[in-house]
């Protein structure tokens, strides 16, 4: 990538931005966890530009997923997970992930002992 | 008053009565100790958490030629077993770790495999690599083996836990300023967050706090499949101070468990890491509670908010600041709710043990007992109670 992206995004496509997390390594693959907002269709032109330059783009959801057959509803991820995609169901005592509510920070990953939250990039 | 002999004949006839120890809170509400106790025949208990005192004996079965294990060393999937005891036996520690694994370096190691995760993977059923050396006898010539194997290829396969159980276990929490990786995972600083283990109302021997049923020799549900309790656990700690109801306040009794392992399945016998600590095996157990008399049956009925234990920070800095150990008592209840007070501050709480795991394991045991293909058995010898000799002690460095 010989452009600087994310800030055509600012520029071109008046996209406001707000960088989640950024793994940037000189001659390889990079990985940007951006929240952007603006109007749709400066949204859909700035992701349409990020895709021509060459970038895969996909929604937060799909990056972090729950092993639910290693999940053992234990809740100790709960209090790890920064912005309360994990949450304690009182009646069930079971675990719900909210992966809208994911911000693929990986807290949880480690946490987890049977490692049940797994990363799709 | 009923015996074990009735309630066993009742079961034979599907006739038992038998709730979890989550219903029985309810019955007894409603009808009182006394309807309850001679209405219910029996209550089961269950707990599904981490506990690193789990392992596993195997007997290869020998070779042509025959290999000497004992005196040798042997690895299956890289992981160091103990064969030092005779020539087609050796054990499986659930925390041992590959020769080759970099644990904690750097710091926080993640311990992806270890040997419980190899408990795991053999009880899946699938194969694994063994590769022992020896140093050859006249009767075993063979100095070398190296052979996939599979759970079903060994003569024995035991899971054997010297210490599970727990009758009750502290929070932790952390008092300092950096964060720290423990066996009860990893505690942020400032007591950013506070972790319990125990399935509270659901724990075994929270059920039974004098061991008045649990003994020597009950049959359990142990790892999805029948095993025994085989001793009192290590550690056993039981004149520990108590409760006006009689509920050990922190860690007090444990249980020595052993079962068939190729009876038992991957759903109730899970491998672990804990960031920065090490490899485990989370094990789910159920015990049967037969309700004899009222005594027992109050015993059953014991709920989250009767069960106290102590706040311990696990940084040592609060006791280098106020010489005291623990940061005061706390219930399961409060402890379920997702936040406790803690010095003023408001702590969020997270459990290591999976009550609702601990609640379908209840619901499966009572299951076979209705179905009447699990039978209750008379303790053969009782566990040391609270007028016992036994007691847990540090070691003294000489």
């Amino acid at each position: 990538m010989d452009q600087p992206i994310v800030c055509n995004l600012v520029k071109d496509y008046e996209l406001e931005f707000n960088i989640l997390k950024a793994y940037v390594t000189p001659r390889e693959e990079g990985l940007l966890v951006l929240e952007l907002s603006g109007e749709d269709k400066n949204y859909e032109q700035g992701i349409q530009y990020l895709r021509e330059a060459g970038v895969k783009v996909q929604p937060l959801s799909q990056d972090i997923i729950r092993n639910e057959e290693r999940c053992t509803h234990c809740g100790v991820c709960v209090p790890i997970c920064p912005t309360g995609a994990l949450v304690v169901e009182p009646l069930t005592r079971k675990v719900n992930f909210y992966d809208n509510k994911c911000i693929a920070c990986e807290l949880c990953v480690k946490a987890c002992p049977v490692r049940a939250m797994e990363v799709h990039f | 008053m009923k015996t074990i002999a009735e309630i066993n004949e009742k079961i034979k006839k599907g006739k038992a009565v038998v709730t979890t120890a989550e219903e029985i809170i309810d019955l007894v509400k409603k009808k009182g100790i006394k309807k309850t106790a001679s209405e219910v025949d029996v209550v089961t208990t269950a707990t599904f958490a981490p506990m690193c005192s789990s392992g596993a004996y195997f007997n290869i079965g020998q070779p042509k030629p025959k290999i000497k294990l004992g005196g040798g060393k042997l690895h299956l999937n890289d992981i160091p077993c103990y064969p030092g005891f005779a020539a087609g036996d050796f054990f499986l520690g659930a925390t041992a770790l590959a020769d080759d694994n970099p644990k904690n370096r750097p710091h926080p190691g993640e311990f992806r495999y270890g040997g419980g995760h190899l408990i795991e993977d053999l009880v899946s059923g699938k194969d694994v690599k063994l590769e022992a050396y020896s140093y050859g006898t006249d009767c075993y010539p063979r100095k070398s083996l190296s052979a996939l194997v599979n759970i079903k290829d060994f003569n024995e396969a035991i899971l054997f836990n010297p210490r599970n159980c727990y009758q009750n276990y502290n929070v932790a929490v952390n008092f300092s300023k950096k964060t720290i990786y423990t066996y009860m995972g990893v505690l942020k600083p400032n007591l950013g967050n506070a972790h319990y283990c125990s399935s509270g109302q659901l724990s075994p021997l929270l059920n039974d706090p004098y061991y008045q049923t649990i003994g020597i020799g009950t049959r359990i549900f142990l790892g999805g499949g029948i095993g025994y309790v085989a001793w009192y656990g290590t550690q056993h700690n039981p004149k520990v101070s108590r409760t006006k109801g009689g509920i050990p306040i922190g860690p007090a009794g444990t249980l020595t468990l052993i079962g068939d392992l190729k009876g038992m399945k991957q759903e109730w016998l899970r491998g672990a890491s804990f960031l920065g600590y090490g490899a485990t095996l989370i094990v789910g157990i159920g015990i049967p509670i037969p309700l004899l008399n009222e005594e027992i049956c109050r015993g059953t009925a014991v709920k989250d908010e009767d069960i106290y234990t102590e706040i311990v920070d696990y940084s040592g800095s609060y006791f280098k600041k106020s010489k005291k150990n623990n940061l005061g008592k706390v219930n399961y209840k409060e402890l379920r709710s997702g936040k406790i007070k803690i010095c003023r501050k408001e702590v969020p709480t997270a459990s290591l043990s999976s009550y609702s795991k601990a609640k379908d394991i209840a619901e499966i045991l009572k299951g076979w007992i209705k179905q009447g293909s699990f039978f209750l058995t008379e303790p053969v010898e009782k566990l040391p109670s609270v007028d016992s000799e036994v007691e847990f002690k540090p070691l003294k460095i000489r």
